[in-house]
């Protein structure tokens, strides 16, 4: 059996996400071709090419698959389905938001944000967000599954293989691209930093949260997360929140400042490799997830956590 | 016009999911229930649309239990005109509950469908854009904004890294992300009022009936938990362990 990964690309480059859904893919199959599918992605496909064990490399372009609008890409995609019987897409803003269409179209049910293949029917899959994990089967002759691409490694490069264009399908006939805006910020995104400094409401104010949160994220390089408490009370904005409701992340390292850990903030960040909390309150349910706690005033735990930085030469 | 808003009952945000013993899913059983938070804010944005004269009539539709009637009272209270329950006790898959909702749409032609972009039990994010593909109208998921034009929809959806504006021709369906808007609480006059209107509730076969489930679960496990680890006393130890004992510095 064949199966078909979409690249995760912004046209120009393609990103580690396709790496590590390559993984997964090879977990169900040995035969595993990469789709990079948009406008101008010679340089991306080529970077696909060099991804140990991807069979071959197609490559659709289009305006529409340009800016990666859900009918356009799904389209694509669904027209070369009948040579293959799994699609594997990276559970990011573009992937989410076409592979369901793809299964309607195949009258399949999709499968969101695997974690795990036991099988090349069977896969593992948070629910509740991350509170339980469920095992499901799939029936259906083909599969249209997204892939939680922080749960995987990156497949490693060294591959040759050979690129093909591909028809780029029919277009969105009746969806206009206006514009974009992509903030252009030097810190990585949340959802795929290997850091994140998050603060929560003991911050008491949205110059405080810049003042304390932003300087340690920036020397560490790392994101800005916020608790949904946080965002509720003003101090950060909504797309920093990291939880049930918000980002789900799982870094290498967490660092959760003034957040007690309410079970909706838990849920989007107990995945994390290791977890610090800095909280003056010794009781805060945070500290029974982290791994390192400091019960101490953020007001003077993160200055001396900044001067320590600095000290160990970071 | 008129908008489509499809809310699903689930476990509330606040309670915290426990698996049951067995393995067989989650234990719902006395768990507070509520409406997903992000069916909340499609309802709100429904309501808002309506209020700046830009829609005229707004029609909440569950598929669930019979207990989902109290969902769409919700929606009544905060100011839909009229729900639909599709009653079934079974747990239809997200294609499934998909298929329903076209149906309900070709009966209630719709210029607008807006729902959330998932429900916070199955997180499967997928009804909305299967709904979307089925039907063969456009889609933008993910919306933090939504303006309302006569024959067009213009909105701004949540993407990773930053913005992207889309214009759709109507009717089309949008899904709501979490920054589209906060919504309200229903005061105890709407709520009162919200008796009156009036939920039909019909059958999954008055839509054309419910196919076989494509999915089987093996089983649902909690996920590895994570121990306490050590309150240490200083900064420079913290950043020690972090650089030596974890490795993630």
């Amino acid at each position: 059996m064949a199966v078909l990964v979409v690249a995760d690309h912004d046209n120009a480059s393609l990103k580690d996400n396709t790496h590590k859904t390559v993984t997964a893919a090879l977990a169900v199959s040995g035969e595993v071709d990469v789709l990079v599918a948009g406008e101008g992605v010679a340089a991306a496909a080529a970077a696909a090419a060099q991804i140990t064990g991807v069979r071959k490399v197609l490559t659709a372009e289009s305006p529409a698959l340009g800016r990666q609008i859900g009918e356009a890409v799904a389209g694509c995609v669904l027209a070369l389905m009948p040579g293959y019987d799994a699609v594997l897409v990276p559970a990011t803003s573009v992937g989410k938001n076409f592979a369901p269409r793809v299964a309607a179209l195949l009258d399949v049910a999709p499968i969101s944000e695997i974690q795990a293949v036991i099988d090349a029917e069977t896969f593992v899959r948070p629910i509740y967000a991350g509170n339980a994990l469920e095992t499901v089967k799939s029936a259906d002759a083909k599969k249209v599954i997204t892939v939680r691409a922080t749960a995987f490694k990156a497949a490693e490069e060294g591959g040759a293989a050979p690129i093909e264009a591909v028809d780029p399908g029919p277009g969105a006939p009746h969806t206009r691209f206006v514009s974009d805006e992509i903030v252009k910020s030097d810190r990585p995104e949340l959802a795929a930093a290997k850091i994140v400094v998050s603060g929560g409401r003991a911050m008491g104010s949205a110059e405080e949260f810049h003042r304390v949160i932003e300087p340690l994220a920036d020397k560490l390089g790392a994101a800005v997360g916020a608790s949904r408490a946080a965002v509720d009370a003003g101090y950060a904005p909504n797309d920093y929140q990291v939880g049930q409701t918000g980002k789900v992340v799982a870094p290498q390292l967490y660092i959760a400042v003034g957040i007690s850990g309410a079970i909706q903030h838990l849920a989007g960040m107990k995945d994390s490799k290791v977890i610090v909390a800095i909280n003056k309150d010794a009781d805060a349910p945070i500290f029974q997830v982290a791994d390192y706690g400091l019960v101490a005033d953020y007001k003077t735990a993160v200055p001396a956590l900044m001067e320590a930085l600095g000290a160990a030469g970071l | 016009m008129k908008v489509l808003v499809p809310v699903k009952r689930v476990i509330d945000y606040n309670v915290k999911a426990r698996v049951k013993s067995d393995q067989s899913g989650v234990d719902l059983a006395n768990v507070k229930m509520s409406m997903n938070p992000f069916c909340e804010i499609a309802v709100e944005e429904a309501i808002r649309l309506k209020e700046k004269g830009a829609v005229e009539e707004i029609i909440a539709v569950s598929i669930g239990p019979i207990q989902a009637q109290e969902t769409i009272r919700t929606a009544l209270a905060m100011g839909a005109d009229r729900g639909i329950l599709v009653q079934t006790d079974a747990d239809p898959e997200p294609l499934e509950v998909a298929k329903l909702l076209k149906a309900v749409a070709e009966a209630e032609s719709p210029s607008l469908i807006l729902m959330g972009k998932q429900a916070i039990d199955g997180d499967n994010n997928a009804v909305g854009q299967m709904l979307s593909a089925l039907l063969g109208w456009p889609q933008a998921t993910f919306a933090s904004k939504v303006e309302v034009a006569e024959a067009t929809v213009r909105v701004t959806r949540e993407v990773d890294g930053g913005l992207q504006v889309l214009e759709l021709d109507l009717p089309a369906v949008v899904t709501a992300d979490l920054r589209l808007n906060e919504p309200r609480y229903a005061s105890l006059p709407n709520i009162m009022k919200a008796k009156k209107k009036t939920i039909d509730i019909k059958t999954v076969d008055d839509y054309g009936g419910a196919g076989a489930g494509h999915l089987k679960v093996l089983k649902v496990t909690e996920p590895a938990k994570r121990v306490a680890g050590v309150k240490l006393e200083t900064a420079a130890e913290l950043v020690t362990k972090l650089k030596t004992e974890a490795g993630v510095l």
